[in-house]
């Protein structure tokens, strides 16, 4: 048992945090979301450089994955650099597209996950039960659909819908198109990719609560009232505490899912969305609400973590989707007779 | 990165888990808050440690197994998932023997952990002072130098188990404030049988003798009861708070059996409509699960040479307010039987068919007539239910779910934790000052 991040993770998530911070990502994700890619298609490139789109594959489509702990480790980076774009999706792609070939359907692997793992095709999906949705389907080049049994190519998409986290642009795949893959394969491949796009929510969600604590701990550092650092009231204090401990209970479970991937059942899963979600949220409160005014200022860089926040706890399923998956199944016959008196 | 055990780590497990369904008790023993019940624990820890269970992380002279933090966490879940009874002994084997392995002379830990492993010797702490809580080091009580030892003098209180135990553990001012109120304190021993020494329980929320003042006139403590030097009781002190902040007072172990029983109980009354009721059991599933790899990143900083430091406060605020968070969704299940405390007889029970809930009730009724006995018969009747045990005694040894008096027993308790072993206010605090780095204000 060492439930540790080794010195080769660690220095990922360094390189990964220097390279982001040099690209500037606020300014990325303004420009994303005022529909112009090209910065987030030039952070995309220098992504694949490092590698990240290669570890959900496996070899024989030039992946080096699957590794899960990785993708955590990355989709934390990720996340505190509120990086743009359908990093997620393509994951999540990744893993359908492998599980359906693990199942016997090579075909679509084949021919579309070496560029997903090139980093040179960005993809989007929609995934049976997690809403009606693709994201930044305007900037990918894929866009999979999977609904009654089937993986489809979709020809495109009805309108671009603006997110209330302007950098997300949703909208609702168009019906028709090839259909790439059908049959029993196609739901334990859908759910497959739901557990990996679980888990990098789950990780980008850690990232953005992360970031939004650091930023509002430099905050109510130097900012001034009363003569003192707002930071040394107790009231800030403790808020500013809270955010940790959730930060940090949340960590575990998603470094957990991810060593557990690959097992049975949704529970380290879905506790890993459930947790890292709603840490991500607190801290964006606190930080709202430590900030003051200024963060309710949607010129300052705050916000672009303070509206992912809330974006990033429904997507793929709300908290209480992802709460009722987390509780192992009812025994049969545990249901017992019940007493006069008793609300059940 | 992994959560593998290794084969003797895995062996071990088993061999706990035979030796606890062979031993662990068939009904619950009495409250450790009687008489009867505080005699019965103790030689729980008698048979424990017979078969060198009791302290399996300590090394084999002083009776444990010699195991690691990893195997100890093993053992414990697997404790608390046999419903074995709660631990007399836990304020001696998790803060005083702690202090003793780093700070104690050799003498000292041959002297005292043998018989603590034992449960021949029960120890009880003496930390707080009516004028000293969170401020501890503004504490009044002396130790006065006299030939071949030292005179205590004062009042302590809140002292978790005093009244039944043998012995405690705790700071005395030893000398001037000097600039700063840590210097100067005494860490030290002493006999709770002593002459000079007066113990009066004090009636927790329920109204059960839970903990005791205790008068010190002038007590004489011979020089091999100080541990580490005089004057240096405050740091040694502190490293004992660390430990009972952190994950050896409130192993994993403890919440996964928790949850557990509280997840039977919902597949077995909830009402599958009540999604809310069901976020609130995902959360005690969730964070109980949180809480168990949590710990094992921090025994896996540990092996590979690391240190918990201010991180036990991160603990200590998440498993005090899990606690409370679990029972309060247990006693919303039970409805209107999440009200009683089982003391009155008859009581209708739903949850205990199968599991003798006549027995238990009786049980309960008499807890309930020993515990008013105890408060009425002066300052040493009753008993010091403290800060340890409690939670999962006769919860789960038959798979059961639902006895709301152990709910409602559990609940009482649970509501100290956030007051007791530094309050979350002050874990807060270190919290904000130590790892976030904001600036100490006026507190």
């Amino acid at each position: 048992m060492r439930f540790l991040l080794d010195d080769e993770r660690r220095a990922f998530a360094r390189s990964l945090d220097g390279l982001l911070t040099a690209a500037d990502t606020p300014a990325v994700a303004r420009a994303w979301a005022a529909g112009d890619h090209a910065p987030g298609a030039a952070v995309w490139r220098r992504l694949a450089d490092t590698g990240v789109f290669t570890l959900v594959a496996g070899e024989e489509y030039e992946g080096v994955g699957p590794l899960p702990v990785d993708v955590a480790v990355a989709f934390v980076e990720l996340g505190r650099h509120a990086v743009p774009g359908p990093l997620v999706e393509t994951a999540a792609a990744a893993a359908l597209l492998t599980r359906l070939a693990e199942r016997g359907v090579t075909a679509p692997a084949k021919r579309l996950l070496p560029s997903l793992v090139a980093g040179e095709t960005r993809a989007t999906l929609a995934l049976p039960g997690t809403g009606p949705y693709v994201l930044d389907a305007d900037a990918a080049s894929l866009v999979l659909a999977v609904e009654a049994g089937q993986v489809r190519l979709a020809p495109g998409t009805v309108r671009v819908r603006a997110s209330r986290d302007p950098p997300r642009r949703l909208a609702k795949p168009l019906p028709g198109g090839e259909v790439l893959a059908s049959g029993p394969a196609v739901a334990g491949a859908a759910r497959w990719a739901l557990r990996w796009a679980a888990l990098a929510t789950a990780a980008q969600c850690l990232g953005v609560g992360a970031a939004l604590l650091d930023r509002t701990v430099a905050y109510v550092k130097q900012r001034t009232q009363f003569g003192v650092p707002v930071g040394s009231f107790q009231a800030v204090k403790h808020r500013l505490a809270d955010v940790l401990v959730g930060l940090e209970f949340a960590r575990p479970l998603v470094f957990g899912a991810a060593v557990t991937l690959h097992e049975e059942g949704w529970g380290d899963v879905a506790a890993a969305k459930v947790a890292a979600a709603e840490a991500a949220y607190r801290s964006a409160r606190a930080a709202l609400q430590l900030h003051g005014a200024i963060g309710y200022s949607s010129a300052y860089d705050l916000s672009l973590w303070l509206l992912k926040a809330r974006a990033l706890r429904g997507a793929w399923g709300s908290v209480s989707h992802w709460r009722g998956l987390s509780l192992p199944p009812a025994p049969t016959g545990s249901r017992r007779p019940v007493s006069p008196g008793h609300p059940g | 990165m992994d959560l593998d055990f290794t084969p003797w780590e895995e062996e071990f497990r088993l061999r706990a888990r035979a030796w606890l369904a062979a031993h662990v008790p068939r009904s619950p023993l009495p409250s450790l808050e009687t008489e009867e019940g505080f005699a019965a624990h103790r030689a729980w820890e008698g048979e424990l440690a017979a078969d060198r269970w009791s302290v399996v992380a300590w090394p084999e002279e002083y009776g444990g197994q010699g195991v690691d933090l990893v195997s100890w966490l093993l053992f414990e879940e697997e404790y608390y998932a046999a419903g074995a009874p709660a631990r007399v002994s836990q304020n001696g084997i998790s803060l005083l023997a702690p202090t003793l392995f780093d700070h104690g002379t050799a003498e000292q830990r041959a002297r005292v952990l043998p018989p603590m492993a034992r449960g021949e010797v029960v120890w009880a702490q003496a930390w707080s002072e009516p004028e000293a809580g969170s401020d501890l080091a503004s504490l009044r009580a002396t130790a006065r130098p006299v030939a071949g030892g030292w005179r205590l003098s004062g009042q302590k209180t809140w002292s978790s188990r005093a009244a039944f135990a043998d012995r405690a553990f705790g700071l005395f001012r030893s000398g001037p404030r000097a600039e700063r109120p840590h210097q100067g304190l005494t860490y030290v021993m002493f006999p709770l049988d002593a002459e000079g020494v007066t113990i009066r329980p004090i009636g927790r929320l329920d109204g059960k003798p839970a903990f005791a003042e205790v008068f010190l006139d002038d007590v004489f403590v011979p020089d091999e009861d100080v541990i580490g030097a005089p004057g240096d009781g405050w740091r040694i002190a502190m490293s004992t708070a660390r430990a009972e902040r952190g994950l050896t007072l409130r192993s994993p172990g403890r919440f996964l059996a928790t949850a557990d029983r509280l997840v039977r109980l919902w597949h077995a009354y909830g009402d599958p409509a009540d999604t809310a009721l069901r976020d609130r059991v995902a959360d005690a599933v969730i964070g109980a699960r949180a809480y168990q790899l949590f710990t094992w990143a921090g025994a896996s900083r540990i092996r590979a040479g690391g240190t918990l430091g201010a991180e036990s406060s991160l603990n200590k605020v998440f498993w005090s307010e899990y606690d409370i968070a679990v029972h309060e969704a247990a006693l919303d299940l039970l409805g209107a039987e999440g009200e009683l405390t089982g003391a009155e007889a008859g009581a209708a029970a739903p949850g205990t068919e199968g599991q003798g809930v006549g027995d238990r009730d009786a049980k309960a009724q008499d807890r309930g007539d020993r515990g008013a006995e105890g408060q009425g018969a002066g300052d040493q009747g009753a008993k010091g239910q403290g800060a340890e045990g409690q939670g999962a005694e006769g919860q789960g040894a038959e798979g059961g779910c639902g006895d709301p008096s152990a709910w409602t027993e559990g609940y009482v308790f649970s509501l100290a934790g956030p007051i007791y072993a530094g309050t979350n206010e002050i874990q807060r605090d270190i919290v904000a000052e130590r790892l976030l780095g904001l600036p100490r204000g006026r507190r």
